[in-house]
């Protein structure tokens, strides 16, 4: 029945791998520069890491954003998510995990009577904005950078080619890392509370908390959603806002894993802190939209004036009616349930 | 990953192979012309030994490189401008055989007043793939360059063709048969042709290199 509950949020996982890991090896696969088995057995280690290392910052998050004490009602915030994020995929309507899960944690605060820590929520749409600001801020920053080391440094274009392919894997990997490490509180972080799993210890050697195991769980699920369906994404990614090269793909998994990074890793936040620089909030953010934000950025350094402001605006409606369809989905769902 | 750059560096070096061949095909081209107008017929023929060999050898190094290319999936984005310059510069080397050749074959009666202007002409049009080659060299290594060279091939392929048409008017002038003159003026236009081959490669790279700016 544990894994029943958790079914929601595995599915969430499985649908994220499947998608966004299309954010980090998508150019580079469909470019032929990194092979589809190469990227996908990277992204998944590198998802498995991130998750379980630093992917309880984001999910505390989630945790306290709610007032989800039972496993059953994790199960309807996680399906509810799910059904949403389905749903929008396949009208081709854009969509954010981040995004559908805070408003099924909203529709079901509503439901409840749980008055919502505005602050928090306050703090999450304000990095939901910032997200791809930054993330265009990061790309032109490195635009700039890699045109003056290419254009000065006489690099020849074959050694360019296997730097760009070696840099590709790298990005990707911290991408991965960061999507696990960001992205993992969209599929376990309304379980922290009703997590049913207790601390295990073998032999005092290895001892794994009742929360790694989650994070352990929720990053298998988004692995096996990379190595099952993310190459059908791959194939078709990129080119719908401005078309990429190989070295501008790469400026774009930087800026998006760098992005991540930034909401997700406590070790930063701390060190900001400690340096008395304001930290950003921990909280997972659409990788899709750090991507687009990037993809912005260059397209702005470039002078281009081919980016398709219909598609930017169709994008930004995501912010709003993602949260507040799986907000009406989850608070329908509770609704029904305590009326039948 | 390290297997990647060896990879690289190994065709970077075919490459330059490559252009090095074609480079110095042009040096020798030129030699076995002047050669050719002071009858010294024994070195003619070493060099057109030489310009052959290297010709055989810049093909199997072109179609090597595509291969690579092709079966290692480079340069995935440049890897049809690559493959393009490479094989138009083969039309310049495939060009100088063909007309060392025709020397050898045809063993024309080049008048000695004449001997001067197809000296002219020929150094001028080698000189067209001599920048040609800096040209391509850039493209691959320093982007902000290769327009400069690319003017330069420009400027001689155009000084090729002004002396092409004075040594051309030269012959028609010259009380010689009309299959002579005929014949004097193919040869004019084979070494002018040279040239022009340089210039398409380099009218393609002039493209290509906005391609490939960041």
């Amino acid at each position: 029945m544990i894994f029943f509950y958790l079914l929601g949020g595995l599915l969430l996982g499985w649908s994220l791998g499947a998608n966004d890991a299309a954010n980090i090896f998508g150019t580079a696969v469909a470019t032929k520069m990194v092979k589809f088995r190469k990227a996908a057995l990277i992204a998944s280690i590198f998802v498995i890491l991130g998750a379980v290392l630093e992917g309880s910052g984001t999910s505390e998050t989630l945790d306290s954003l709610g007032s989800i004490d039972k496993l059953s009602t994790a199960f309807i915030v996680s399906l509810s998510s799910a059904l949403t994020v389905s749903a929008m995929t396949k009208l081709s309507l854009p969509v954010s995990t981040s995004q559908a899960v805070i408003g099924a944690i909203l529709g079901q605060n509503l439901f409840a009577g749980f008055q919502t820590d505005l602050k928090l929520l306050t703090n999450i749409i304000l990095s939901w904005i910032l997200c791809p600001i930054i993330a265009a801020f990061f790309a032109i920053l490195l635009y700039y950078a890699l045109k003056y080391l290419i254009t000065n440094s006489k690099i020849h274009l074959l050694s360019l080619d296997a730097l760009t392919r070696f840099g590709l894997i790298v990005a990707g990997s911290l991408g991965a890392y960061s999507l696990g490490a960001n992205n993992i509180g969209n599929v376990v972080g309304v379980f922290m509370t009703s997590n049913p799993f207790i601390d295990i210890s073998i032999g005092n050697i290895i001892n794994i908390n009742s929360t790694q195991q989650l994070l352990l769980i929720g990053g298998i699920a988004i692995s096996l959603g990379i190595i099952t369906y993310s190459y059908r994404v791959m194939k078709t990614i990129g080119n719908d806002i401005f078309i990429l090269s190989p070295i501008t793909a790469l400026i774009v998994v930087t800026s998006h894993s760098l992005v991540l990074y930034l909401f997700a890793s406590e070790g930063l936040r701390n060190t900001l802190i400690s340096l008395n620089i304001p930290p950003l909030p921990l909280v997972p953010v659409s990788s899709s939209q750090a991507v687009i934000g990037a993809i912005i950025g260059i397209a702005v350094a470039k002078g281009s004036r081919s980016i398709k402001i219909s598609t930017l605006a169709k994008i930004s409606s995501g912010w709003i009616t993602t949260p507040i369809i799986s907000g009406i989905i989850s608070w329908s769902f509770f609704y029904l349930i305590s009326h039948f | 990953m390290p297997v990647i750059f060896k990879l690289a560096k190994d065709i970077e070096n075919q490459i330059d192979g490559f252009l090095i061949l074609v480079y110095e095909s042009g040096l020798i081209f030129k030699m076995a012309i002047n050669e050719y107008l002071n009858n010294d017929i024994i070195s003619f023929n070493k060099n057109i030994a030489k310009v052959t060999d290297y010709e055989r050898k810049a093909d199997e190094l072109r179609s090597e490189v595509e291969k690579q290319l092709y079966l290692k999936t480079l340069i995935p984005d440049n890897r049809g401008d690559v493959l393009d310059i490479l094989e138009n510069t083969d039309n310049v080397i495939d060009a100088m055989k063909s007309t060392l050749s025709s020397f050898s074959v045809e063993t024309p009666k080049i008048p000695p007043q004449l001997n001067l202007m197809y000296n002219k002409l020929t150094k001028s049009s080698i000189e067209s793939v001599e920048w040609l080659i800096k040209a391509i060299n850039s493209f691959f290594r320093e982007m902000k360059t290769v327009n400069c060279f690319i003017d330069k091939v420009t400027e001689f392929e155009k000084i090729t063709d002004d002396i092409a048409i004075q040594l051309k008017t030269e012959i028609f002038e010259q009380q010689f048969d009309l299959s002579e003159k005929m014949q004097l003026r193919y040869f004019a236009d084979n070494i002018e042709k040279i040239s022009d081959y340089a210039e398409i490669v380099g009218d393609k790279l002039a493209i290509y290199t906005i391609k490939r700016l960041v």
